[in-house]
């Protein structure tokens, strides 16, 4: 009886401990507080949200509010001080000076084809044709003959508008065969189809490709579609997702901005199809 | 006296909670309705209902916005999937009722409560990988309103079968009783004395699964191939108003977004007709 005693007072004292230090370690990370508007591009926007939740985890008496509304949105909000972060999904221009990129993810997007498919790159030209069905057999690509399934993305989606923006073409002018909404069923669909071509997020087709899923990456012109050459820049079907901020930044708009930029965000980064980027 | 008291509180209260039962559904609805009304506002205000039947195409970041061929998809879809479905599970039923002996009819009803309960985004995958390819064979790339029919049908056929069963097991045994004894053949039996009465049960049950059709949205989105288009055979592709929502809402802004409400909204105006017809249905065979 007197053992189980000691036990129980033991345990208590050792729960008791702990807890103060575990309040101690808290109050000293929650020295932050205040609230954080982030506005800007619609493609970021998700990851921001989701990283914001995760930074207000840690730091519970901080509120982020992520509102969406375009680049350009993020850009002006930035410069009139209405919001303390701005998103944009495009590289800044030399115009914009006054204002500081934060570079945090590379979001690139890689031509996919089935395992079978002997090619391994295309040109520009010859992926123009494909999507506009101005070539809709693959025999002048590996002489099959057979005719080929475009697969391409809803309207809305960010790889569609990379893909887009990059061809030159406008979504009315692609004759699709198969719609589809995310990267997973893009992969699982070329995947079960030797004739059937498509674009994902160059991480999720990696991914997928290193691990045992029937499909490729297919090369544009001539350059490997893989994250190594997106993140040294050398692929060209790619964007930069950026957070910016005027010169000076808020102490809380900096603690978010280094833990969006850190090791600890890569994860969650790379959950959205995005590739971190870590910018020196 | 109290006890008397005691015994109307008790009633009252019950009255009560029936009531408020009741009034959830009914304010869920028209909470719903509004909802999407609202959303959809900007879009109704802002362009003429011909639109959605005579435009170009569906472009929405271009401001088209055609969704006749999505309404034309969800019922197409709903159609053939019901059209194959209530056959098939009409005469699995009666084979179960009637004819199978009763450990087959034991195995069937474990095999059937199973299917019933597998989730439709796994039927979606199995489409993907089995079907898909399957009608490729015969017709590339094979994600085609044809492929949609079909794992609709496995969807709702279980439940059309548990549903056609139990409306079977509770017709009255006296008339079959009576039936056998005045020497008549099963398939008479079957044909006028149990299906006259089990017809009410068996619409009932069939709407109840329109409904669920049409409205399912993450398996026909996987094989369907999801291009906006009246399809010209069930060989080529189609998008339903349900997938619809699902491709583009995540991404959706302004007018856009307010589209994909609408369609929400159509597609709730096309359920309450199906609602709507039953009933009428349901009236004329009363008169039979």
């Amino acid at each position: 009886m007197r053992i189980n005693y000691r036990v129980i007072l033991s345990v208590i004292v050792v729960v008791f401990l702990a807890a103060c230090e575990n309040d101690s370690v808290k109050n000293s990370e929650n020295a932050l507080s205040g609230k954080l508007v982030v506005t800007g591009s619609s493609t970021i926007a998700p990851l921001a949200s989701e990283l914001a939740l995760n930074f207000e985890r840690l730091h519970p008496s901080v509120k982020i509010d992520v509102q969406t509304g375009g680049s350009s949105r993020g850009i002006t909000d930035v410069r009139r001080s209405i919001s303390h972060i701005g998103m944009v999904s495009r590289k800044l221009k030399d115009s914009e000076v006054d204002i500081i990129g934060h570079t945090l993810a590379k979001d690139g997007v890689s031509i996919i084809v089935h395992k079978e498919n002997p090619i391994s790159s295309l040109s520009s030209e010859q992926v123009k044709a494909i999507f506009s069905g101005k070539t809709n057999s693959w025999q002048s690509f590996n002489g099959s003959g057979e005719k080929i399934t475009v697969i391409n993305k809803a309207e809305g989606r960010s790889t569609l508008e990379v893909f887009l923006h990059f061809f030159k073409l406008d979504n009315r002018e692609i004759k699709p065969d198969i719609i589809i909404g995310d990267n997973e069923q893009g992969i699982k669909l070329v995947a079960n189809n030797k004739h059937a071509i498509a674009y994902v997020s160059i991480g999720t087709a990696e991914y997928s490709a290193q691990h045992g899923v029937a499909i490729k990456t297919v090369g544009l012109n001539n350059i490997e579609a893989s994250t190594a050459n997106l993140i040294n820049g050398s692929f060209p079907l790619s964007r930069e997702l950026n957070f910016i901020t005027q010169d000076k930044v808020s102490d809380l708009a900096k603690a978010f901005l280094d833990y969006s930029l850190s090791a600890a965000a890569h994860k969650t980064i790379k959950e959205f199809g995005f590739v971190p980027f870590n910018a020196p | 006296m109290s006890l008397l008291t005691r015994r109307k509180q008790r009633d009252q209260l019950l009255h009560l909670t029936l009531k408020l039962s009741a009034l959830v559904s009914i304010i869920s609805l028209f909470a719903i309705i509004l909802f999407l009304l609202v959303e959809s506002w900007p879009m109704i205000e802002s362009t003429a209902i011909s639109q959605y039947f005579f435009a170009e195409s569906w472009h929405p970041t271009n401001g088209e916005f055609l969704l006749l061929p999505m309404i034309v998809g969800s019922l197409l879809i709903m159609a053939g999937a019901m059209l194959l479905s209530i056959p098939i599970g009409i005469f699995t039923a009666i084979l179960w009722q009637f004819y199978a002996p009763r450990w087959f009819s034991t195995l069937l009803e474990r095999m059937v409560e199973v299917l019933s309960g597998i989730p439709s985004v796994v039927y979606g995958f199995w489409g993907i990988v089995v079907i898909v390819p399957l009608l490729a064979v015969y017709q590339a790339p094979g994600t085609s309103l044809l492929a949609g029919i079909i794992v609709l049908t496995l969807i709702v056929l279980p439940t059309i079968t548990l549903v056609a069963n139990s409306t079977f097991q509770q017709i009255d045994k006296h008339y079959i009783q009576n039936a056998i004894a005045l020497g008549l053949s099963r398939f008479t039996i079957i044909r006028h004395v149990i299906f006259p009465q089990a017809k009410r049960g068996l619409l009932t049950g069939v709407i109840l699964q329109a409904g669920r059709a049409i409205g399912e949205t993450l398996a026909v989105l996987m094989v369907c191939g999801n291009v906006v288009q009246l399809p010209g055979s069930i060989f080529e592709p189609v998008r339903t108003l349900t997938s619809n929502i699902a491709l583009e809402m995540a991404y959706a802004m302004d007018m856009h977004r307010s589209a994909l409400f609408l369609s929400g909204l159509m597609l709730m105006l096309v359920v309450l007709s199906l609602v709507l017809i039953s009933e009428k249905l349901k009236q004329q065979g009363n008169n039979l």
